[in-house]
C-alpha cells in the first residue's frame, strides 16, 4: 500500500496521505473531496453503514476513472481511496484528490470522479437504521441498464 | 466450470459469497441470469450488471469455462 494511486482499504483513511500522492511541481491546485457518512437521509436516521466491494475490480475501475480524467483534462493527476467495512456517522468513506496546473480542471475532474464512482465502481453500501437495514443502490436513480452494462462514458 | 461471485443483497439472499457451476458453460449471460433466478429464487437480475473476469459485459455475451462471473447490483459507493 501507500504508493498506489487507487486503493480500497478497510482501515480509516488519512486525507493527507491521499493528497500527497498527487503533489507535483507542475500543479497549481489540488482539490480534495471527502465523502463522509451522513446521519439523516430523507428523515431516516442512520446508525452506521457497512460498505462491501468486489475489491480487485473496484481498484481496476478506480484506475479507469483516473485514465478517463487524464484523457479529458491532460496533466490532471488523480488519487482515490475508498474505505469498506463498518463505518460510523462522520467517518470518511472516500477521498478523491486531483492536482492540475490550473484550478478549474482540478475542480471539474474531482466532481467527474465521484460521479463515475457512483456509476461503475463495484462498491455497495448497507444502511443500518433502528428499524431495519437495506442495501442501497441506484443513487443516481438511473433506469435499468438496457443491455446489462453501464454506458462507457456517461456524464 | 464457472465461478459466480455474489454481492450485496444477492449474497444475503443466496447465503454464500460464491457459487461454482458445472453445467452452465457456453451460455449467454442472460440465460445464466434466468437460470440463477429460477434456481435460487431471486426476484430479478434485470437491474444487475455483469462482469466477466473483472470487465463489464452485456447480456448477450457468452460465459465460458474458467470464467469468473460477478453480478453487480446498482452500485452505491462514494
Amino acid at each position: 500500500m501507500g504508493q498506489s494511486l487507487f486503493n480500497v482499504v478497510d482501515t480509516p483513511i488519512v486525507v493527507e496521505e491521499v493528497s500527497d500522492k498527487v503533489k507535483s511541481r507542475n500543479a497549481g491546485a489540488i482539490t480534495i473531496f471527502i465523502g463522509t457518512v451522513r446521519e439523516l437521509t430523507k428523515e431516516k436516521r442512520t446508525l452506521y453503514l457497512e460498505y462491501q466491494a468486489y475489491v480487485p475490480m473496484a481498484v481496476k475501475m478506480l484506475s479507469q476513472i483516473g485514465e478517463e480524467i487524464e484523457q479529458k483534462w491532460p496533466n490532471a493527476k488523480t488519487a482515490i481511496t475508498h474505505r469498506i467495512g463498518k463505518l460510523e456517522i462522520s467517518d470518511i468513506a472516500v477521498v478523491i484528490a486531483v492536482s492540475s496546473p490550473h484550478r478549474k480542471a482540478a475542480y471539474e475532474a474531482n466532481e467527474y470522479a465521484i460521479e463515475r464512482i457512483k456509476q461503475i465502481v463495484p462498491i455497495w453500501k448497507k444502511e443500518f437504521w433502528e428499524d431495519g437495514t437495506m442495501w442501497i443502490g441506484d443513487q443516481l436513480e438511473n433506469t435499468p441498464y438496457p443491455d446489462g452494462k453501464p454506458n462507457k462514458e456517461k456524464c | 466450470m464457472i465461478k459466480v461471485l455474489l454481492f450485496a443483497h444477492l449474497r444475503e439472499k443466496v447465503g454464500v459469497e460464491e457459487l461454482t457451476l458445472i453445467e452452465n458453460e457456453g451460455i449467454k449471460v442472460k440465460d445464466l441470469k434466468s437460470w440463477l433466478t429460477k434456481n435460487y429464487d431471486l426476484q430479478s437480475l434485470n437491474q444487475v450488471m455483469t462482469a466477466v473476469n473483472e470487465e463489464f459485459v452485456t447480456d448477450e455475451d457468452i460465459v465460458n469455462a474458467g470464467d469468473i462471473v460477478a453480478f453487480i447490483p446498482p452500485v452505491s459507493g462514494g
